[in-house]
């Protein structure tokens, strides 16, 4: 069936493996927490190239570790990059990520520091990056379709409007283009607690949303309950929510859930950093509900555009993925209107319906694809955050 | 709408609403709208309410249960009166 929605073109990059980017990103990726100065040095000297430093990547192992490669892996194969230079200090991890990245065909140069120094590595990688730079400025955004975007969503200092405004919004998009064919991602397993049970019938199947139950199950009992020391009433809700008006974490779920629209059902779940491998569609990510550790997870998953609901005003960005931050809040609007791409605070004065603020989200995904800042891109946001199971050998 | 509501509520069977305009002062005759079918009402505030923060829109007693979405949010721990303020100090989790 066709929609309003079915010709809907974006100008984008068209990756070696097929899959459509809105960045053009030269990324400079640290296999490790000390290899981040080499890294930045790299993109000092390469204008055009962006590092990004991070905590991690050394004497992790299990799990642990697997989320570490993924988001490493996940990060460069991302199609908002149009080429990667890795820096490890040692060259085993090193080559397990730059050989993860090159799956997808595009560009990739893997540097090491042991028996070199950072001086010898920062010379031939800069070499390296100087080379994908050129080759990245000359190429060219070609007519995609939109069902051709992966959008992530995840909310942040939510509040009391965030469940009757921007999370609709969001949850409309969906409803929206999801049967246009893009793919899209949730997650946040600590904030569907509250809301679980409604969460688990908006799988696809009782199979799915069987496995999904136990994975939030497994969260609540191997992480929640194991190492709490108080109510958690602090922290979920957050001071945010509550001085928002968010009472209780049953109250912040279910304004959470409204991001996932009327009709749209989940077809798979992810582990934290995992790609989709069931086709398009909806997905529920295990992640957290920290903002910067949500978006970083999603956009190693391989979401392009982000989407961010904000009610008290979450200021996040992304290095490789435009964030879009939609509110619906008119005290944030009037106070931290710089951090706002979508304001559909008409949607409290019963001056914009859900459906009309939708279509706004949707025409400012579009033109975020096509090139156009976001407000965390114009004021330099680019929280990349590491998710961590647990503490390193 | 002409005039701009101060007050949504989701769904019919809520007894909770959130209040949407700034600095909203007791003994404000409040618009209130449900979002679900635009159907309207008002109702007097008996507190001073921020922007966002829930008003009661029946009396509670002390063990009842704040409806919001048309789902349960919480229960309540102190009574409250129709129009006041309704937050962590009268309403908790049923979770932890």
């Amino acid at each position: 069936m066709t929609s309003k929605y079915s010709n809907m073109t974006v100008k984008a990059y068209r990756r070696e493996n097929g899959r459509v980017g809105v960045r053009n990103h030269v990324v400079i990726l640290p296999v490790d927490d000390i290899s981040n100065a080499a890294c930045e040095a790299v993109a000092n000297n390469v204008k055009g190239t962006l590092a990004i430093p991070h905590a991690y990547g050394r004497l992790q192992f299990g799990e642990d570790l697997e989320v570490h490669f993924r988001t490493m892996i996940g990060t460069g194969s991302n199609p908002n990059v149009a080429a990667v230079v890795v820096i490890g200090i040692e060259p085993g991890w090193t080559k397990r990520i730059a050989d993860g990245i090159r799956k997808t065909g595009k560009p990739v140069a893997e540097f090491s520091i042991e028996q070199k120094g950072d001086f010898e590595t920062i010379r031939a990688a800069s070499w390296a990056a100087k080379g994908f730079v050129h080759d990245a400025s000359e190429m060219q955004r070609e007519e995609c379709s939109i069902s051709e975007l992966w959008v992530s969503t995840k909310c942040g200092e939510s509040d009391t409007t965030t469940g009757l405004g921007s999370c609709p919004t969001v949850g409309n998009m969906y409803d929206k283009l999801l049967p246009e064919g893009i793919t899209g991602f949730f997650g946040e397993t600590s904030e569907i607690t509250g809301a679980e049970h409604i969460c688990q019938k908006r799988a696809i199947n009782e199979e799915v949303g069987e496995r999904w139950h136990k994975m939030w199950k497994a969260y609540q009992d191997e992480v929640i309950f194991a190492h709490q020391t108080d109510d958690l009433s602090d922290s979920q809700p957050t001071k945010g929510n509550i001085e928002g008006g968010l009472t209780t974490i049953e109250e912040k779920a279910l304004g959470n859930l409204e991001k996932i629209g009327r009709t749209s059902q989940f077809i798979d779940i992810l582990d934290p950093a995992e790609a989709p491998q069931s086709g398009n569609g909806l997905y529920f990510m295990d992640s957290s509900s920290a903002a910067a550790e949500c978006v970083t997870l999603m956009a190693a998953g391989g979401a392009v555009i982000h989407t961010f609901p904000t009610g008290q005003g979450n200021v996040v960005g992304n290095p490789i993925v435009p964030v879009i931050k939609i509110t619906a809040n008119p005290r944030t609007v009037r106070t931290m209107s710089e951090h706002v791409d979508v304001d559909v605070s008409g949607i409290l004065r019963r001056e914009q319906t859900i459906d009309e603020a939708g279509d706004a989200l949707i025409d400012m995904i579009c033109r975020t694809a096509n090139g156009r800042f976001t407000a965390a891109e114009a004021l330099g946001h680019r929280e990349f955050s590491m998710t961590k199971l647990y503490r390193s050998a | 709408m002409a005039e701009i509501p101060h007050l949504l509520v989701h769904e019919h069977d809520d007894n909770v609403g959130v209040v949407v305009v700034e600095g909203l002062k007791a003994g404000t005759d409040m618009l209130c709208c449900i979002t679900s079918d635009n159907s309207t009402f008002r109702m007097t505030c008996n507190d001073d309410v921020p922007i966002g923060h829930k008003v009661a829109l029946k009396d509670f007693k002390t063990g009842d249960t704040a409806i919001k979405y048309g789902e349960d949010i919480g229960k309540v721990v102190a009574d409250i009166k129709q129009g006041g303020h309704v937050h962590t100090h009268n309403v908790k989790t049923k979770r932890w």
